[in-house]
């Protein structure tokens, strides 16, 4: 579907108008992101981050590819392999870090479009399949980044591996044949490696994958906007190409300047130094965290510390290991309820005045002191803090949105995304970005 | 149905959480944390600067090489240097000969095997080789040191937070621990008298747990005989030498930071670039 | 190019629109046609253009720039370069014998010619060999006998038998590669079958009597 004034595509050359018959790839693609996609005129940088997060993966695809010419998935040579990558090959240390980093700013880049989606109500209708494919993506590259993060085979690594396969064996029964059926043994050793190493490279495909099912349920109501007021006509759009190529190019450049200055001047900044420790499967790192785009996550897991227990009778219905589990991928899952948990038909948080407040001042803090905690030793304050966290976490996903989308009064919205962005009431701007605009000037 | 769920779930989980919050300040007010000596007598590393901080450092080379001094008649007794090879050691500036006579010279010898009966031997290294491991393995080496590995120091300055810095504090951490106070002037031994060092290890309140098992590696000035005339005062052979294994552990620091800032002005230009096609396929419409 | 040319009319036509607009400018100019109104403005456009050009070039050069650590990553790597020479005692090789060593990878046979070999190798008219070369210009002077050459048929890189006891020579008592028949002399210069040159000499010299540096 798309708009009926969308641009019709037209072969440029008698060769374009060859494959067009043939194969209409020329077509699909102008539009997908060229001028045949008519995109709301008020988005913001915010709307930046989707095209940012397509080359972040490109990124990690590319000098992915290169760096398993040199790597290899074995135990005693996995480490010094990426040694060899970093001294020996040429412009190794390039390709190594910037595919380490460029999967932090991958996280970077996605997170920051989740919060995009959060607060202008990208997950409603009509638009909820997008949202689904998108905590699907989400998940897709948690375990890609976790499998990647275990191939150094540095301490790191190892007890990672040990730490994040060692969640399942919380579960009541199947828990320990399922860990060991994940790591082909009892601890982490070859042929967990080896098959890390497998699906870390098959992954980003399947990723890649959902993006376009992701970018094709986008194309049937088209893009959501700041005002979350749907487009009512050809004067609320402007062409994707050339007005977002251009402006995404433009972000593009920013997010490579602050992709370059962590790559090439800080690289290990948001490494761990354990993991320039080769793996020792006798004796755990100090302190275990994991990379920094999982300490929210990894907060909540750690914030579980009661049985849930039937009083005064010490018969335990779910322990807290189990708990910190369930909540941590129920943290996760719970995205996939969101469209059906805020029920409020006004999508932007503009025009909300009481989840604009728990959506600034609860759930970005929440995440904040979690991502924060979840690096902390167990200290007495910083399990409070997780823990306050943590129950905001849910509480804010769970109960406070469904209430408030039924408390709230909303905002009078603009009557269309043109008289939002002039200030004037629909009909005078209709009319004058019509060729009848001399008649009205 | 779906809220209704939703708001059971919310409710257990984060009741759980409020009633395991209770359960912690009830603990900590019950059984309150003891502190230990490692908590409150670790230093943080010292603070000192090379001439390869910030974006626009490189390495000194005459350091580097008088670090690699160090580091031969010092520290490889005991620990490896695996992931550098003698080739690398153009990289300080020697020439091709005298990376040759350093390989050659080297008191570890490759291990090899005898080409008539196949029984182990050793070489002379070639710039080929990486460093001779001064033990054939990890038993070989806690034997050789009271149970404690050597670790291997190729990448320290990297697996240890602040490394260089690190490297240079502990070198020059060791304290007489009778009497020591730290710099709020809270006594060890009256604080914690159960935190005496065993014997076997040795007092240092730049390592993690208070006690390193390394003995005192530079104890005097003039430890080392410096080719270029620098005085070896023990701050400057710690320095020196947290120098070089910077330099083992990052070897392609100074290629990174020069492509970074090819790479910066490129995107600089770039950006400004887009900025303006931008801005002038949006000029007149309002959005 | 032409997508970028082509593009830039249309978002220009507004701006001039609501720029005359603004100014209270005749109203026939404003006729909201972009084509009409972009070939009208010639010197804007141009400068226009420049940018958007400017800018998609600038971007092609990124991204070459960027292809050349992902192409070069694949040639040799400083380790495998550092591997270039070795050293080799051949003390222990009896005339008529020969050894088979590793250069860089690839099998280098060194042979002692003993002096009957020499003689028929000299024996021969190098001009009328397909690659003309004699023994003197395969060895080093005063270690004629020493005949030191890669292992690698110069046909498609099969390895020649010959170098080891009790292997087929072929029929010049040199070396013979069975893949696909060609025969070497004992100088190991091609004489038969298909291989178009002789066996490669490497660059060699030696450091002592016995000891012969390779590469």
């Amino acid at each position: 579907m798309s708009f009926p004034w969308a641009q019709q595509y037209k072969p440029q050359s008698t060769v374009m108008q060859w494959v067009d018959e043939r194969l209409p790839l020329p077509r699909l693609v102008y539009n997908a992101v060229g001028a045949g996609y008519p995109v709301p005129r008020n988005l913001n940088y915010f709307w930046n981050f989707g095209v940012l997060a397509g080359v972040a993966l490109v990124i990690q695809i590319v000098t992915g590819i290169v760096l398993a010419m040199h790597y290899y998935a074995s135990i005693d040579g996995a480490f010094n392999s990426v040694e060899h990558i970093m001294r020996d090959v040429n412009a190794g240390w390039f390709l190594r870090y910037a595919h380490m980093n460029g999967a932090s700013f991958f996280f970077i880049v996605v997170y920051i479009h989740i919060f995009r989606g959060l607060f202008y109500g990208s997950y409603k209708a009509p638009r909820e399949m997008i949202w689904l494919l998108g905590v699907t993506i989400f998940l897709l590259m948690m375990a890609t980044a976790f499998m990647g993060y275990v191939l150094p085979w540095g301490q790191m690594s190892f007890w990672g591996a040990q730490v994040i396969t060692g969640f399942f064996s919380a579960i009541p029964l199947v828990g320990e044949p399922l860990r060991q059926w994940l790591l082909g043994g009892f601890a982490p050793d070859q042929a967990a490696l080896n098959r890390f190493f497998s699906l870390h490279y098959l992954m980003p495909f399947v990723i890649a994958g959902v993006i376009i099912l992701h970018v094709w349920a986008l194309h049937i109501p088209g893009s959501s906007n700041p005002t979350g007021v749907s487009v009512k006509g050809e004067q609320d759009t402007v062409p994707f190409h050339p007005y977002y190529t251009a402006k995404d190019g433009f972000g593009l450049g920013i997010f490579l300047i602050a992709f370059v200055v962590v790559t090439f001047f800080a690289p290990n900044l948001l490494g761990h130094p354990d993991n320039y420790i080769p793996a020792n499967p006798l004796s755990t790192p100090a302190h275990i965290v994991p990379e920094w785009y999982f300490l929210p996550f990894y907060a909540i897991l750690k914030a579980f510390t009661v049985d849930f227990a039937i009083p005064f009778t010490g018969i335990i219905l779910v322990p807290a290991k189990l708990m910190g589990v369930l909540a941590m991928f129920g943290s996760i899952l719970l995205l996939f309820f969101l469209p059906w948990l805020d029920t409020s038909p006004v999508r932007s948080g503009h025009y909300r005045p009481l989840f604009r407040k728990f959506f600034w001042f609860g759930l970005i803090p929440c995440l904040v002191v979690l991502t924060y905690v979840g690096a902390q030793p167990p200290y007495t304050q910083w399990v409070v803090l997780s823990q306050l966290g943590a129950a905001y976490y849910f509480a804010h996903f769970l109960i406070i949105l469904p209430i408030i989308s039924r408390i709230e009064r909303p905002l009078p919205l603009p009557n269309s995304i043109t008289e939002a962005v002039t200030g004037k009431p629909l009909q005078t701007e209709a009319v004058a970005e019509t060729p009848l605009r001399p008649a009205v000037a | 149905m779906v809220r209704l769920v939703a708001f059971l779930v919310g409710v257990f989980f984060s009741g759980m959480l409020l009633l395991g919050l209770g359960d912690t300040v009830i603990t900590a007010i019950k059984e309150p944390a003891v502190p230990t000596a490692e908590h409150d007598f670790y230093e943080k590393p010292l603070a000192v600067s090379f001439a390869h901080d910030g974006p626009l450092g490189k390495f000194d080379r005459g350091q580097l090489q008088r670090g690699l001094k160090v580091y031969s008649e010092v520290c490889a007794a005991c620990h490896g240097l695996s992931l550098v090879s003698f080739r690398n050691f153009a990289d300080l500036g020697y020439s091709e000969d005298e990376v040759k006579a350093i390989a050659k010279g080297w008191k570890t010898e490759v291990p090899t095997i005898n080409p008539e009966t196949g029984e182990p031997a050793t070489r002379p290294a070639i710039p080929a080789d990486r460093i001779p491991s001064p033990f054939a393995n990890e038993v070989a080496a806690r034997a050789a040191n009271n149970n404690a590995l050597p670790p291997d120091l190729s990448l320290i300055t990297k697996a240890r937070a602040d490394g260089p810095a690190y490297v240079y504090s502990l070198l020059l951490g060791y304290r007489e621990q009778v009497g020591y106070k730290n710099a709020e002037g809270k006594e060890l031994l009256k604080e914690f008298p159960e935190a005496a060092t065993p014997p076997g290890l040795n007092f240092n309140p730049w390592f993690a747990t208070l006690n390193i098992a390394m003995a005192q590696p530079i104890s005097a000035d003039d430890q080392v005989t410096y080719d270029d005339g620098t005085k070896a005062t023990q701050e400057q052979m710690a320095k020196d030498v947290s120098a070089f294994l910077t330099w083992t552990a990052e070897p392609k620091l100074e290629n990174r930071k020069s492509a970074g800032w090819a790479a910066l002005g490129f995107l600089i230009i770039f950006t400004g670039l887009a900025w303006m096609s931008y801005k002038t396929i949006w000029a007149g419409k309002k959005h | 190019m032409a997508t970028v040319k082509d593009t830039t009319g249309t978002p220009k036509a507004p701006r001039k629109a609501t720029a005359k607009a603004a100014a209270g400018n005749d109203a026939p100019v404003m006729n909201g046609v972009p084509m009409e109104t972009a070939t009208k403005d010639g010197e804007g456009v141009r400068r226009r253009d420049f940018i958007h050009i400017a800018t998609v070039s600038f971007a092609g050069v990124g991204a070459a720039a960027v292809a050349v650590p992902l192409v070069s990553q694949m040639s040799a790597s400083a380790d495998v370069l550092a591997l270039a020479s070795i050293e080799v005692d051949v003390a222990a090789i009896q005339p008529g014998q020969s050894i088979k060593t590793s250069w860089r990878k690839q099998p280098v046979f060194i042979r002692n010619l003993t002096p009957e070999e020499i003689a028929e190798a000299n024996k021969v008219a190098a001009g009328g060999l397909r690659d003309p070369q004699t023994l003197a210009e395969r060895t080093q002077p005063g270690k004629e006998n020493w005949l030191i050459t890669l292992g690698v048929c110069t046909h498609l890189g099969c390895v020649p038998l010959g170098a080891a006891a009790g292997e087929v020579k072929g029929e010049y008592g040199g070396y013979f590669c069975p893949c696909h028949g060609s025969h070497y002399d004992t100088a190991g210069r091609i004489r038969k079958g298909p291989a178009p040159t002789n066996l490669v000499v490497p660059e060699f010299a030696f450091i002592s009597d016995t000891i012969v540096k390779i590469g």
